[in-house]
This record gives structure tokens, C-alpha cells and sequence, in this order.
């Protein structure tokens, strides 16, 4: 029987087929744990004198409530530090593999699996954290679930699921000069609603897609949390094998064949049925950017703020007025015309090596716009190095802006990087929610791209409103080193430190 | 898990559609290790309103929450549904729920239950209408009843059938044991193992110091 591609991974896990609308036992390849979802889970093992049964299967991080300031000293905050200290005890206890706040392999937990070659094609995948869909770009599904279901998983390595159902979203064309990835899933969401996946695994093709790299597929999988869906995926090709490759946990030599070829069959076969489908044409497409309070409530950059009495719906035309309440905008007002105080570069969305390449691009020999506060977090230590090591930490420096350690950083606010109440921030990040980045702090979702336009103008902008120093091509932003930045000590052709891996 | 299969409570009426994790419980409040006591952070950012529908006397110790669509939308911070509990909430009712949410829900015995928008409409006026309205959930039937007005709400068969025995999920799996082992035995030899731990050679991280 034809299938999609969600379809085959879920088949290949099934552990046990539900009877009598009892769910199905899916079996899970690889279970990311971080400090914030997991220590009542732990409680919860010990309680019932329960083992985690596969600690091989298992790894965890310190990201979200870690600082990006001084790591190298005690956590200042009591109970954060308390969070912490749970973690690394509950760790130790069960035999769970760590990396800590000053670890080289220490950072955001989806940046964490891929980088280790641990995320691949046609596994399971779930953590204790939504944006876990963020695996989904390698072909593999990849889901976020609740305390209790991370201590299931930790017991049984598997859980009890219903099936999902199926959302083809194709984008077809090429992407504009300008966009990327993020407008994309930003258009993506605007145009399902919050709640327009709800129930759906997402799968994303078409040309648009396919051209994409590995890490801005990962920014779209990233947000399909988003539009509601439990998970989004990208079937694997060639791009994918290339990122694996070499990684210190990609298979090696005979296993490798067997993996590729395996993975060169997880695709959604051509007469395959999707429950629902939705196309995009990557060609209409413009910088968005969110003016609301969820990430629904999105506009190209080129457009005004919504005028709400004018909206039909009156769900939405209520949330509207609220949004627009909270967010201290006028309707009518042009979405440019919008000042920022801070600028957040960084998240498990856009906290990447390719996305630090793209600001650096922009901002090089540049300086940030007075009374702008511009933030840049890496994604995880490792991307920290390699960002040093192409010197693009100087061309942030220089700008003006904090070059930090790694960590969720103020994507959530739960360290102190926060937002003070009424301060508004253009954030690379994925939620635009009500004292998401602090209590009274108000979010405007954008790119990295547009991001650093923002940092240099002060108002919401694109590059395209920039001018450019001459020899600086802004149409290409596929990821490699950028032409003039990021001269790396290494020579011309790098792209990501990778030496043969090593047993520690 | 204990079984429920009736539940009578004061009906509040939470007329907002988004309601986010983010909402129901900040990230501020995440960082403890207890999975009780989060009473004090359910929409904490709305607490300080007097206005805000459960700081009025009538509706204060509301237990069966009427919301709008999309509720528990956002983060999987289970958290959200601990704060609801501990707060008092046995029932949600909305017209859409986040699915992350809803399973969560029925992991630690919280009713999700999905009732029509136009059904919704009539539960929020009756209970805006006369403040402290009690309302009852018939888990068995799948009703919920204010006043003279009954609606019908839907939940998945297997979720309600666990609600309603208080049965724990991780004991149920762990029947099938013998199952999970011989998949174990199946399983790919190029499929990823954490351990032994493989990486990139070690590298001192310079901490990044305030400007």
C-alpha cells in the first residue's frame, strides 16, 4: 500500500498494533532530556522504583534556564541553580549521558542531536520540549511530549499513540532575494492559523524546499509547533546524507550503506494520500513578521498593522484588539514604522552557524542603531567555536552587539535574559506569546535577515532597505561561508569543523 | 490516578481564544523540581488584574474551565496542566484543544473536554449571566450540564476509558513487555546508540562576560 512518509517511519516503530481504539506502542529511537521538563519525571522513576530502561538511548543538555553570562560561576538564581543541580544528580543516578553548562558539546537540544550526528532519517524522536518537530528536517519523526510521557519513555522506551494525520504542504518556485526558511513557515502559519495543523504530522516538499539546507529546513520542521501540528518532516536526499556524514555519531562503512540506502526509501511514494494539502508558491513571498501575540498573526514586512474592526471573524477580530493592546500599536500603522529597543539573534529556530553567517553578512563593518540592544546567542557551544573560528564573533562585537554563550536564552525569558515590561524586541525566535521573552515584553518574529536589518535601522526593516556596500551579494544566503566574511583561518572552503570522531 | 466519572464545580468562563502554556503557566514558574504547588502560577500575568475572571469572588474557586478555541497552545510544559489541578480545575472545556496539551491532560486525570463553538457561547452566558453557576461533567455520558442546559462533549474513547478506571499509562505499557524486547532484538545495527558517548575533541568555552 503507497504511504507517506510519516506513515512508513510509524510503521517501522510499531512496537504493538492498538485494538479496540486502544492506542498504538511506538517504539523511540532517541530521547533528548533537558533540565526543566525532566526532574518530576526522574521523581517519578525513583517513586516507582523504575529503571530508565535504555540509558543508550537516551541523552541530556542544560539549555533552558542556563546563563549565557559568566558560565563559569555558581548560578546565581537559587532556584535555577537547584534545576540544575537536579539534572546533573538525576543523570549520575540513572546513567544518563550529560553535557553540562561548559561542556564543548553543551547547547540547545535540538541543536545538540543533529550536531552529534545522533538525529537521523527514519527515527523517532521526542523530547520534553514542543520544539522537538525540529528533527522532523532530517526525515525522521520527531515530536515533543509532556512530563509524563518523559517518564514513560525513560521506563519503557516507547509510547502509547494514536495515529496522526497527514498535512502535504508544498512550496513550490524559488525564494525571493531577501527570504529565507523563515519566512517561509512564518507565511506557512499565517496562512493554516495556530491551530490549522492540529492533529497533523506536516510534511514539506516541493522545490522551495528542496533547495533549502539542512539548517534552514530545521527552521521550518522547528516552528511547525507553530501552526498546531504534533510534528513537520523533510524527506531525506542527498543534502541530508552530506550533513550526516562524518558526524560522531553517523554510522560508518558498511552500516552507512545499509543506512542510505534504507533512508533513499523514505520518501511519501508518489500515489501516496495526505489528509489534507496546502500549496505555497515560494515566488509571492516577502520577509514576514509577526505583529501580534501568536505566531498566526503574521504580515509581510511591506504591510501595515491590522486594522481589527475590519477583520469578519470575531474570534479573531477580538484577539486582534487584544493583541494590538498588549503589542502598543496603532492599527493602520506600517509594520516598518515599528521601533524595536532589542534585537535577539539566536533559539533552537535560528540560533544556527548558517544564521550567524547570514547576520554577520549584513552587519559586517557596520554599527547597530543607537539605543538598540542587539543580543547574539548561540545555538550551542560547538556553533559558538565555530563562529570564533571564522571571526565572526569580532563582526558582531564591533557592531555593537553581546556576543553570549549558548543556551534558549530569551526565546523564553527563564534566565535573566529578558525583556523589561513595555520593551519590544524583534526576535529570531518562535513565540510571540504574552511575557514570553518577560512579563510585559512584546515580540516581533523575524528572520535573521530581517533581524539584522532591524539592528542596523532601529525600525522593523529588511536588507532590502539597507545599502549595501558595494561587492556584497544579498541574493545568495544559502548557508556556505559568506563572500568577505568569516575569512577563515582554515582556508577558503569551510564549512563545519568535523575531525574524526572520537571515544571519550 | 484517581477515577472520575462525575464532577460538579463552579463553571468559569474564560472568554479568550490562544490561551498559550505561556499563559496558563510563565516560564518564570518552570524552574522548580516539585510537581505540586503551582497554584499561585496559573496565569499569573493575570492574577494582578482585578478584573480578570478568577480574582471576582463568584468565580474564584471555579473548578470546570469554559474556554475559547485553541486552548493550551505553545509550549509542552506539562506544567500548565499541574497549575490548572492544583488550582482546583478538574474539567476544560473548549472548542479546540492543543494536541501536546490534551495529552497531558489525560496523563494526570485534568477532563479535556471538546464542545461546539455555539455550545461554548451558551455555557460562557449562562455563567457570565449568574456568576457561580455550578456546572457538572458526566464523564460517562459525555455531557456537561449549567443550569437547565446540557451539552454533549467529546473526548477519545481510550482517554476516557482511563480517566474513568484511574489507570496509571506506564503500568499498562509495561504488559506488554515481552513486545517491546523483541523489538529491541529487531532493531538496525546503523540506528543511533548515545553510549558509548562519541564528540568532537573537547575545547574550553571562553564565558562570555556582561558589557
Amino acid at each position: 500500500m503507497a504511504g507517506t512518509l510519516a506513515e512508513k517511519v510509524w510503521e517501522a516503530h510499531l512496537v504493538r498494533r492498538g485494538k479496540d481504539g486502544s492506542p498504538d506502542l511506538l517504539y523511540i529511537d532517541l530521547h533528548l532530556v533537558h533540565e526543566v521538563t525532566s526532574p518530576q519525571a526522574f521523581e517519578g522513576l525513583r517513586l516507582a522504583g523504575r529503571q530508565v530502561r535504555r540509558p543508550d538511548l537516551t541523552i541530556a543538555t542544560e539549555d533552558h534556564n542556563t546563563p549565557t553570562l559568566d558560565i563559569d560561576r555558581p548560578i546565581a538564581d537559587a532556584t535555577s541553580r537547584t534545576q540544575i543541580e537536579t539534572l546533573r544528580a538525576n543523570a549520575r543516578e540513572f546513567g544518563v549521558r550529560l553535557h553540562s553548562l561548559g561542556d564543548a558539546d553543551q547547547g540547545i537540544v535540538h541543536q545538540v542531536g543533529p550536531q552529534l550526528g545522533l538525529t537521523m532519517p527514519g527515527l523517532t524522536v521526542v523530547c520534553g520540549d514542543s520544539h522537538t518537530s525540529t528533527h522532523g528536517a532530517f526525515g525522521a519523526l520527531a515530536f515533543g511530549i509532556g512530563t509524563s510521557e518523559v517518564e514513560h519513555v525513560l521506563a519503557t522506551q516507547t509510547l502509547p499513540l494514536a495515529p496522526f494525520k497527514t498535512m502535504a504542504i508544498t512550496v513550490n518556485g524559488t525564494l525571493p532575494a531577501g527570504t529565507t526558511s523563515k519566512d517561509i513557515i512564518l507565511a506557512i502559519i499565517a496562512k493554516i492559523g495556530t491551530g490549522g495543523g492540529q492533529g497533523y504530522v506536516l510534511e514539506y516538499r516541493g522545490e522551495a524546499i528542496r533547495n533549502l539546507s539542512m539548517e534552514a529546513r530545521m527552521t521550518i520542521c522547528n516552528m511547525s509547533i507553530e501552526a498546531g501540528a504534533r510534528a513537520g518532516m523533510i524527506a531525506p536526499d542527498e543534502t541530508t546524507f552530506e550533513y550526516l556524514k562524518g558526524r560522531p555519531h553517523a554510522p560508518e562503512g558498511a552500516d552507512w550503506d545499509e543506512a542510505v540506502e534504507y533512508w533513499k526509501t523514505l520518501r511519501s511514494d508518489d500515489d501516496a494520500q495526505f489528509d489534507a494539502e496546502v500549496v505555497l508558491e515560494a515566488a509571492d513571498l516577502e520577509p514576514f513578521v509577526t505583529w501580534g501575540t501568536n505566531p498566526g498573526q503574521g504580515l509581510p514586512l511591506s504591510a501595515a498593522v491590522p486594522v481589527p474592526a475590519e477583520i469578519s471573524d470575531e474570534s479573531e477580530r477580538v484577539a486582534a484588539e487584544r493583541a494590538l493592546e498588549y503589542m502598543g500599536l496603532d492599527a493602520g500603522t506600517p509594520l516598518r514604522d515599528i521601533k524595536v529597543d532589542t534585537v535577539f539573534i539566536g533559539s533552537c529556530t535560528n540560533g544556527r552557524i548558517e544564521d550567524l553567517r547570514s547576520v554577520a553578512k549584513v552587519v559586517k563593518g557596520r554599527e547597530k542603531a543607537q539605543d538598540v540592544r542587539v543580543l547574539v546567542v548561540p545555538s550551542s557551544a560547538r556553533v559558538r567555536l565555530q563562529a570564533e573560528a571564522e571571526g565572526l564573533d569580532v563582526i558582531f562585537k564591533e557592531f555593537g552587539a553581546e556576543w553570549r554563550n549558548a543556551g534558549c536564552s530569551m526565546c523564553l525569558g527563564m534566565n535573566p535574559d529578558q525583556l523589561a515590561p513595555g520593551e519590544r524586541s524583534a526576535s529570531t525566535s518562535n513565540r510571540n506569546f504574552e511575557g514570553r521573552q518577560g512579563k510585559g515584553g512584546r515580540t516581533h518574529l523575524v528572520s535573521p535577515l530581517v533581524a539584522a536589518a532591524t539592528a542596523i535601522r532601529g525600525t522593523l526593516s529588511s536588507v532590502g532597505d539597507l545599502d549595501l556596500p558595494e561587492g556584497v551579494d544579498i541574493t545568495t544566503f544559502d548557508g556556505s561561508p559568506l563572500d568577505g566574511v568569516g575569512a577563515s583561518p582554515l582556508g577558503e572552503n569551510v564549512v563545519v569543523d568535523l575531525p574524526l570522531p572520537v571515544a571519550r | 490516578m484517581e477515577k472520575f466519572t462525575t464532577h460538579t464545580g463552579v463553571g468559569v468562563p474564560l472568554r479568550r481564544s490562544n490561551v498559550d502554556t505561556d499563559q496558563i503557566i510563565p516560564a518564570v514558574y518552570l524552574k522548580r523540581v516539585t510537581r505540586t504547588g503551582f497554584e499561585d502560577a496559573l496565569f499569573a500575568a493575570w492574577r494582578g488584574d482585578p478584573s480578570f475572571v478568577l480574582n471576582q469572588e463568584a468565580y474564584s474557586a471555579g473548578s470546570v474551565l469554559v474556554a475559547g478555541p485553541d486552548f493550551g497552545t505553545g509550549s509542552s510544559r506539562e506544567h500548565a496542566v499541574w497549575a490548572l489541578k492544583d488550582y482546583g480545575f478538574r474539567v476544560v472545556l473548549s472548542s479546540r484543544f492543543a494536541d501536546i496539551f490534551r495529552g497531558n491532560s489525560g496523563k494526570q486525570g485534568l477532563v479535556t473536554g471538546i464542545v461546539s463553538p455555539e455550545d461554548i457561547e451558551i455555557l460562557w452566558k449562562i455563567l457570565e449571566t449568574k456568576p457561580g453557576t455550578e456546572v457538572t461533567v458526566d464523564l460517562e455520558a459525555k455531557t456537561a450540564t449549567a443550569d437547565d442546559v446540557t451539552v454533549p462533549f467529546q473526548i477519545d474513547d481510550y482517554t476516557r476509558w482511563r480517566l474513568m478506571e484511574g489507570l496509571d499509562d506506564i503500568g499498562l505499557t509495561l504488559q506488554n513487555e515481552a513486545d517491546i524486547t523483541a523489538f529491541e532484538q529487531t532493531r538496525a545495527s546503523w540506528r543511533p546508540k548515545t553510549l558509548p558517548a562519541r564528540h568532537l575533541p573537547s575545547v574550553e568555552i571562553e564565558a562570555a562576560r556582561p558589557v
